[in-house]
């Protein structure tokens, strides 16, 4: 083998990795605020998916350009998710909160089979087999360009919580639930808020990942663990560590497919996934419990 | 030993249960093949449902990846089965062993560097999703194109291979289930029952008490994952064929923990009541369903995802507290923690 290979394999895992880790922050966010593990992670990323291809299908719409629309959708679902379901459950133990996601992935997965059926739905868009040379490396226009959606996102929503004023009422949320009631913070309000921050991470995620991936609905699940998988690596409530524990699953995961078999590849995550438990248990990037 | 077993049990609690046994032995003189084989996976449902109560109804550990234990037990037996001729109940104690090695692995990592709560659950799906992946590319059990157990019609029922019809299947699968209610009772009267508790409740408290509480997860860890171990003898005997993407898949840890959510965590007839409720909802759902010509794939999920989150909301420690009140069998007066 070529030693370029090595090096388009890297970059493509590392594009892929970028969109995984957009997604993976709504997963942080969500949990670094509501403290509240969204089971239903995944689910609601193949919803997105879901909603693209079929603007797609039915109106010649392109997934980049729909980014910034599913996103603000899966913001207002996020929202009347947490308020309607989620905030009654903020008091109730860690399991109880688990069940009620759960129950949610479950009809939501099943929903999806029951409107879209079993089979893969993909995009063809007219830049699907262009590719950039650089050098000696080729990249795939459609990998770059989610790449490059992921990282604007991304930037876009740390500007947020740095710099808006409900940004850092939010972070105030996370660091002290009492001390923000105290100083009369609405917190199910700024709760309601960041869970639709999160879904619409997943939502713009969603949106420019059906240029590389086909959907089914057991792609839920399975994107569900994904996002646990580089959250717990990169470190939960973490959200630099987000995109970084993204980019190295998604390097891992494509450097495996090529050493080994590509249906092997997520077994590499998993194992990342326990050596980071073993040895670090707060995470690469993540605080040290106090 | 019979008064650890019977010490404190309300009579009429005993006459109930005696009532509901002798019910289920008579069953099969009243019931026909369907009702039989709905009855053996509400069976099946209660069994693995009483054995992962024992991990987090009992010392308050959540795992979601109890399909790994039941995979480990059907496969390991299948496999003695099918390359040496070797009989399920000798494979049994092989399949419990490895199971609950397994189970040990897992709670030794987990435990020893603090991984709790959702951390814990994670992990465990993750070390089912490493088996499933794993299994799919393990060839000495065929891989992903399936283990097969020989099959063939069978007019003698032979209980030593597990070989025969629904009527055996349905009383091993019940002693199964009588078995581990007995061992559950009992534990949850010992010491180490007492112990488990009191992680559960508190695990700084009980720590604080001089309770090893790495041990007594480890015993928790271990005693569930050696009893869900049989229960996959049982899948792969009765079922016949085993592919990975089938026995290690998520959901089938998840139906496993339906039960005992619905019938109550950490109740001793909670995952029996919650297998019965579930299943037989999902049985008559399926018949109105296929009736009305509505038989599209995912419906009954939706259904048990609604019914888990119906359940959840208004009832969050289950049916079976409510329902015990109702029979006058809570004798502890005191309010729910």
């Amino acid at each position: 083998m070529p030693a370029e290979i090595y090096l388009n394999v890297a970059i493509s895992g590392l594009l892929t990795g970028l969109v995984y880790g957009l997604m993976a922050l709504g997963l942080s966010v969500i949990f670094g605020v509501v403290r509240v593990v969204n089971f239903a992670h995944g689910e609601m990323m193949t919803i997105a998916m879901y909603l693209a291809v079929v603007l797609f299908a039915q109106f010649r719409l392109d997934p980049l350009l729909m980014m910034l629309p599913l996103a603000a959708l899966m913001f207002a679902a996020g929202y009347v998710m947490q308020m309607a379901l989620i905030n009654p459950f903020i008091a109730r133990p860690e399991h109880s909160q688990f069940m009620l996601l759960l129950a949610v992935a479950v009809i939501l997965v099943n929903g999806l089979l029951i409107i879209f059926g079993p089979d893969a739905r993909s995009v063809q868009t007219s830049y699907a087999f262009d590719s950039f040379a650089l050098g000696p490396v080729i990249v795939d226009a459609t990998k770059l360009y989610a790449g490059l959606a992921a990282i604007l996102v991304a930037s876009a929503l740390f500007a947020f919580f740095k710099f808006a004023p409900i940004g850092k009422a939010i972070r105030a949320c996370a660091d002290n639930y009492t001390g923000a009631l105290v100083v009369g913070l609405n917190v199910k309000r700024l709760y309601a808020l960041s869970f639709g921050l999160g879904a619409a991470c997943v939502g713009a995620a969603g949106a420019v990942i059906v240029l590389i991936v086909d959907v089914t609905p057991p792609l839920g699940p399975a994107y569900t663990l994904l996002a646990f998988v580089i959250v717990i690596t990169g470190g939960l409530g973490s959200m630099p560590g987000a995109l970084f524990g993204g980019i190295l699953i998604g390097v891992t995961e494509a450097m495996a497919g090529l050493f080994f078999t590509p249906s092997a590849k997520s077994m590499f995550a998993f194992a990342i996934l326990v050596l980071v438990l073993l040895f670090r248990p707060q995470g690469i990037m993540g605080k040290k419990p106090s | 030993m019979m008064a650890l077993l019977l010490h404190d049990v309300p009579r009429h609690a005993l006459v109930l249960l005696g009532l509901v046994l002798a019910g289920l032995i008579a069953m099969p003189w009243f019931a026909n093949d369907y009702l039989l084989t709905v009855l053996i996976v509400i069976l099946y449902f209660a069994y693995t449902g009483i054995a992962w109560n024992v991990l987090m109804g009992f010392a308050g550990q959540l795992s979601l990846g109890h399909a790994l234990y039941v995979g480990l037990g059907a496969y390991t037996t299948a496999a003695l089965y099918v390359h040496f001729g070797i009989g399920p109940w000798v494979g049994m104690p092989v399949a419990i062993l490895i199971s609950v090695a397994s189970g040990m692995v897992i709670g030794f990592l987990a435990f020893r560097f603090g991984v709790a709560g959702v951390y814990f659950a994670i992990l465990t799906i993750a070390f089912c999703e490493f088996a499933r992946i794993g299994f799919d590319h393990f060839g000495w059990v065929s891989g992903s194109s399936g283990l097969f157990l020989p099959v063939a019609n069978y007019t003698r029922n032979d209980v030593l291979n597990l070989r025969g019809q629904p009527v055996m299947f349905y009383y091993v699968i019940l002693a199964l289930t009588a078995v581990a209610f007995v061992l559950c009772h009992m534990l949850l009267r010992s010491r180490v029952g007492y112990f488990w508790q009191a992680i559960r409740e508190d695990e700084v408290a009980a720590r604080s008490l001089g309770i090893n509480t790495f041990r007594y997860k480890m015993i928790a860890i271990a005693i569930s994952s050696g009893m869900t171990a049989p229960a996959g003898v049982f899948y792969a005997f009765y079922y016949n064929n085993l592919f990975p993407e089938q026995t290690f898949f998520i959901l089938r840890s998840i139906e496993i923990i339906l039960g005992p959510i619905i019938g109550g965590v950490g109740t001793l007839f909670g995952p029996v009541i919650g297998a019965f409720l579930i299943t037989g909802l999902a049985e008559v759902l399926q018949e109105f369903l296929s009736a009305y010509g509505l038989d599209i794939p995912g419906v009954k999920r939706v259904f048990y995802g609604v019914c888990l989150l119906v359940v959840i909301m208004v009832l969050p420690h289950g049916i079976w507290p409510p329902l015990a009140r109702l029979l006058r069998l809570d004798k502890r007066q005191k309010p729910e923690a």
